[in-house]
Order: C-alpha cells, then structure tokens, then sequence
C-alpha cells in the first residue's frame, strides 16, 4: 500500500524559507501570489494488505521521525 | 570523571572537544554510535557538526542511532549530558530537551565569535563561572534558532532552564544580540534535573588562547 505524506510547519512557526521564496516570487513580478510556506513531501510503501494497520505504521513514521510534532504537522494520503 | 564523546556520521567537533575534555584531565573515550554499550561515564557528549548531512532535519536522524538508547538511559538516570551544536539539535529531537532549533531567521550560516551570558551558574556544567557572566565563544551553525511553544517558554523559565543567552559585549539582551532568531536569545538550555545541557555555541573552540579566547573553560571546569 503506497501513501503520500506532506510535512510542514505549524502555522505559529516562522518560516523564513517559505519567506524569502515568497520575496523571490514577488520579484518576478507575480504581484497576486502570498503566504507560501514551504515543506516536505514523501511516498513510503507499508507491506501490509489492511488499510487501517498500514495507516497505523505510516502515521508511526511521520510521528517518530518523518515530522517534529514541536514544530511540524503531516497529513497521510494513501494512493494505491 | 569519565567521558564518552559519541561519533555520528558526519560529527566534525569529535576530536575538538576530545581534546578539550582531556586538556582538563578528563579520560575521554571515542564511542561509535553503532554502538550498543556505553562504556561507564560520567558525561556523555553530543558533539558538533553535521550528523547524517543534515538530512531530514538536523539531528533527526542521529537521534535515533542504536547507541542513543543508551544516552537517554544515561541521562535519565541522572549521567551528565553535553550536546554541542548538532548536539544540542539531536538532544532536542530526542526529547531530552524541550523545543527544536530551526533555520536562522536570515537563513545564513552564522560563523563568529558572539557574546553569551550565564544566565543560570547553578548547574553542574556552569557551577564555576560567576553569575551572569558574559562569555565570549564561536558559533557556526545554519539551524540554531531556538523555537518552543510558549508553554514551553514558560516551564524553562519556571524551571531555571535557561543557562546561556546571547547577548551584547555589556551583556544587554536584545534583539541586536541575537544572531539566529532564538526565542528569548536562547543559547543553551538544561533539562528539569539539570544533568543535560545543550547549546550552540562551540566552548571547545575556546580553551586556548592560541584558539582565539579561553572563555570556554569555564564549564570544563565546573565539570571537574
């Protein structure tokens, strides 16, 4: 079973990455474009046939070391 | 005092602060973090650099080396801690201490000498250097923008987990001081116990005046 999973920052955490691509963005003169914020994106595929136990192992990675739940949150999204 | 200094692919202050350790007569051993035991010590340290190039985030990965199990065992039977640098990112992504160190707020690496001050001279590291003196040492680093949730913020204080704080030659902490973006211009903080402590700036790199500065000594000594 194969996920995707998406890994960003808080809201309430600064990012000045997201920031000084923001500032780039605006350069090239694309005026409307605001608020970017920048993560991290992975695929992982779970050796296991039952949707809800690989779910489970997935969020046990984002949850151990894929995402820093101090600073981070993830969202999982299976895709076959 | 016995000392393990654990090497991670990718640590580069291994060996400063090998050498720092044993200029004060500290017995110090180099310890794989493959490793599965650790050799009887007093002090643990974390040292600097750039464990595992940094990937994922800094520390991530070192964090959850084979020998660190037996770090936080260490630590939470009261051993002493040190993380340097990445060592004090691996200590934040383990949990042994609060918070995490993200990007510098002007995304630059930062590689000077800064002014800190010993905002708290009660703990074992710190216990030799007069209170609220202000220290002279190098950082370099990209990640050591100390962020914590404001609860966070709040237990530190309470608990006088604050040690180092960056500040001005005068010792003023302002946001002029502050090179990374810290909260509160956090440097170095401990745990509750204050047995682990973990800051960014490199007090291996100043134990000699042929370095450039001595104000590093300070905790080695209190170590003694």
């Amino acid at each position: 079973m194969k996920f995707e999973i998406f890994v960003t920052l808080k809201k309430e955490v600064l990012d000045p990455q997201g920031k000084a691509v923001e500032g780039a963005i605006q350069n090239l003169g694309l005026a409307n474009i605001s608020n970017i914020r920048q993560g991290k994106y992975f695929t992982l595929e779970v050796n296991d046939s039952n949707e809800e136990k690989a779910t489970h192992q997935a969020e046990e990675a984002c949850k151990k070391l894929l995402a820093n739940l101090i600073i981070e949150e993830y969202s999982i999204k299976k895709i076959s | 005092m016995k000392a393990s200094v654990i090497v991670f692919p990718g640590s580069n202050c291994d060996r400063d602060i090998q050498v720092a350790l044993e200029k004060f007569q500290i017995d110090t051993t180099m310890v794989w973090h493959q490793e599965t035991i650790l050799p009887k010590s007093d002090l643990v340290v974390l040292p600097g650099g750039f464990s595992y190039g940094d990937y994922l985030r800094c520390g991530s990965m070192a964090s959850k080396s084979r020998v660190m199990n037996e770090v936080i065992k260490h630590a939470k039977d009261g051993g002493y801690v040190f993380g340097i640098c990445n060592g004090f990112q691996i200590l934040t992504e383990t949990g042994l201490l609060p918070g995490a160190l993200l990007r510098n707020s002007k995304l630059k690496f930062i590689c000077k000498n800064v002014f800190i001050k010993t905002t708290n001279n009660k703990t074992v590291f710190t216990k030799k250097i007069p209170e609220n003196k202000i220290l002279s040492i190098p950082i370099a680093h990209n990640e050591g923008n100390y962020f914590a949730s404001k609860e966070e913020i709040q237990s530190l204080k309470e608990h006088n987990q604050i040690v180092f704080q960056y500040c001005d030659e005068e010792g003023n902490i302002s946001g002029e001081s502050n090179p990374n973006g810290s909260f509160l211009n956090i440097a170095g903080i401990s745990n509750q116990n204050k047995n682990v402590l973990g800051m960014m700036p490199h007090p291996e790199r100043s134990i000699d005046q042929l370095l450039g500065g001595v104000d590093g000594q300070g905790i080695f000594q209190s170590l003694l």
